[in-house]
C-alpha cells in the first residue's frame, strides 16, 4: 500500500469529523430569541466605538517576514543534517558558511532595530 | 491464522491502517477531557483546595472525573451566538482547522515498534512514511492559521490582538524549535521517528543532546500557547484572546485542538529524548523474549510512552501555576535574542563534534 494513502485519508476525516463536531453544536442547540444586542460584537459591555478592521502595528508584519527567511532557512539545514554522514568535512565547512551569512544577517536584523518590542 | 492468510498485504494494511487510526483517535480525544479535569485538580493540589470533586456516577464521586463529560455535554447543547459583524465564512472555518492538525499529528507517532503478524510488517502508528519527522514539523504549524482567522473573523478588538500575538509568538518559536531538532537528525541520521527510538536502547537522547532539549522544553509551552506564553488569552487585558467571540462547541474545539497539540508535542518529546517506547535497560528482544509474543512487547512499548508523555503533561500544568506570565516584549526578545542564536551555536557545535567522531581530525 502506498504510504501517503493512509496520509490523504486521515486528513480528509479529520476535517469531516471537525466540520460535523461544529454543525452538531450549530443544530443541537436551542435557537433563542434575537436581539441586537446580543448578537452584537463583545466589548465588555460597551456600544462599539469603531469597527476592528483597524490598522496594527507593523511589528507583527516585520515578525512573519523574518519567520519566512530564517525558517526556510531551517528546511535547508534539515537536508543537510539528513545527509551529514554522506558529505564528510565538506559538507560540514559549508554548513559553517551557510550558518554564517545567516548570522550576518540576523546581526543586520537586530542592529536595524526590526525586533525592538516596546 | 486462516483468515489472515487468506487475505492480501493490501487488506491487511487497510484494516490494520483503520483499527491503528481508530485506536488513536479514540486515545487523543480522551486526552483533552481528563486534562480540563487534571488542570482544575492540579491547581487545587497548589493552592490547598479541594477542587471540583462532586460530578460522579451515582453515589459515587470519582474525584470528580466526570465533570468534564458533564461540561462537553453542556457544551454541545448550548445555544450557539454567531455575532453579526463576524465573518460568516471564515468564523465557522476557523475552529475546525485549529483542530485537525493536531487529529492527524498524533498519527505519525510511534507507538510502539514494528511487529509481524505472519509474514506482515505492522507499525504502531498510523501514519508511517519515511520523512515522517518533517510531516509533523510541516503539518503542526497549520494551526496558526487556525487562531489569526479565528482572531480576524470575529471583527472583535480583543481577538485581533490576541490572534496576532498568538499567531506571531507562535512563528517567533517555530524556529528555535526547528533548529533543536536539528542537531537530533544529526545524531540519528533519520527522519524516521521509529528509527531514532530504535536508536536510543543503549543512551536516552537527552544525554546526547541536552541543549536541544532545553530549547524543546521552552518551545514546547510557547507553540500550544501556555503559560508563561499565554499572552494571547492574558484575561485581564484580551479577555480570552482570540476565541473571545466563540461559544457552545466551537469554543471547545480550539481547547481541543490545544490539548491533542500538547500531548502530541509531550509524545514527540519523549520519543526524541526520553527513549519513547523503550525501557530503561530492558531491549525490546529481551520484552519480546519474556512475553513470546511481539504484539504484546509493542503495547507494553506503548503504555511506557503514554506514562513518559504523562509526565510532560504534568509538567505543562506543573509550570502554569508555578511561573508568572511574560510581558510581551520580554516573550519576543526571549524567542529572538536567546533561544534563537543559541539554537544556531547548538547546531554548529553538534555538528563540529560529530565531525570530528566520524570523520576524524
Amino acid at each position: 500500500m502506498n504510504p501517503y494513502l493512509p496520509v490523504l485519508g486521515i486528513i480528509v476525516f479529520s476535517i469531516a469529523f471537525g466540520m460535523i463536531v461544529s454543525a452538531a453544536s450549530m443544530i443541537l442547540g436551542p435557537k433563542k430569541t434575537y436581539s441586537k444586542v446580543k448578537y452584537s460584537v463583545y466589548e465588555c459591555g460597551l456600544p462599539l466605538v469603531t469597527s476592528a478592521r483597524e490598522r496594527m502595528s507593523v511589528k507583527f508584519y516585520l515578525t512573519a517576514i523574518l519567520f519566512i527567511l530564517f525558517d526556510i532557512e531551517t528546511v535547508f539545514l534539515f537536508l543537510w543534517a539528513k545527509a551529514f554522514d554522506g558529505l564528510g568535512w565538506f559538507g560540514f565547512v559549508e554548513a559553517v558558511l551557510f550558518i554564517a551569512v545567516l548570522i550576518v544577517g540576523y546581526v543586520y536584523v537586530i542592529r536595524r532595530g526590526a525586533l525592538e518590542w516596546e | 491464522m486462516g483468515i489472515i492468510d487468506s487475505l492480501t498485504a493490501f487488506q491487511i494494511q487497510l484494516i490494520t491502517t483503520l483499527i491503528k487510526f481508530v485506536a488513536i483517535l479514540v486515545l487523543a480525544l480522551q486526552v483533552p477531557p481528563l486534562m480540563v479535569w487534571f488542570e482544575r485538580r492540579a491547581p487545587a493540589l497548589f493552592q490547598r483546595r479541594k477542587g471540583p470533586n462532586r460530578v460522579g456516577l451515582f453515589r459515587f464521586r470519582l474525584f470528580g472525573l466526570l465533570q468534564s463529560l458533564a461540561d462537553t455535554v453542556k457544551l454541545i447543547f448550548k445555544e450557539e451566538v454567531v455575532p453579526d459583524a463576524a465573518n460568516k465564512v471564515f468564523y465557522h472555518l476557523a475552529p475546525v482547522i485549529a483542530m485537525f492538525p493536531a487529529l492527524v499529528v498524533i498519527m505519525a507517532v510511534p507507538f510502539g515498534n514494528d511487529f509481524h503478524i505472519g509474514d506482515h510488517l505492522i507499525t504502531m502508528s498510523a501514519i508511517r512514511i519515511d520523512s515522517g519527522f518533517l510531516f509533523i514539523l510541516a503539518l503542526s504549524s497549520i494551526a496558526v492559521y487556525g487562531v489569526a482567522i479565528a482572531g480576524w473573523s470575529s471583527n472583535n478588538k480583543y481577538s485581533l490582538m490576541g490572534a496576532l500575538r498568538a499567531s506571531a509568538q507562535m512563528i517567533a518559536y517555530e524556529i528555535p524549535l526547528g533548529m533543536s531538532l536539528i542537531p537530533m537528525v544529526l545524531i540519528y541520521q533519520t527522519l524516521d521517528l521509529n528509527q531514532m527510538v530504535l536508536q536510543q536502547e543503549q543512551v536516552w537522547g537527552i544525554f546526547k543532546a541536552p541543549v536541544s532539549f532545553v530549547l524543546f522544553f521552552i518551545c514546547m509551552f510557547a507553540e500550544t500557547n501556555r503559560a508563561p506564553f499565554d499572552l494571547a488569552e492574558g484575561e485581564s487585558e484580551l479577555i480570552a484572546g482570540f476565541h473571545t467571540e466563540y461559544n457552545s462547541f466551537k469554543f471547545s474545539q480550539f481547547y481541543l485542538g490545544e490539548y491533542v497539540s500538547m500531548f502530541t508535542l509531550s509524545l514527540i518529546c519523549s520519543c526524541l529524548f526520553f527513549g519513547g517506547w523503550q525501557i530503561p535497560f530492558v531491549s525490546y528482544q529481551t520484552l519480546v523474549n519474556l512475553t513470546g509474543y511481539e504484539f504484546i512487547a509493542s503495547i507494553i512499548g506503548t503504555i511506557v510512552l503514554l506514562h513518559k508523555a504523562a509526565f510532560f503533561m504534568w509538567a505543562f500544568v506543573w509550570v502554569r501555576w508555578t511561573l508568572p506570565r511574560f510581558r510581551y516584549d520580554q516573550l519576543m526578545n526571549v524567542g529572538w535574542r536567546f533561544l534563537m542564536p543559541v539554537a544556531l551555536v547548538n547546531v554548529l557545535i553538534t555538528a563540529g563534534v560529530l565531525s570530528f567522531i566520524r570523520f576524524g581530525g
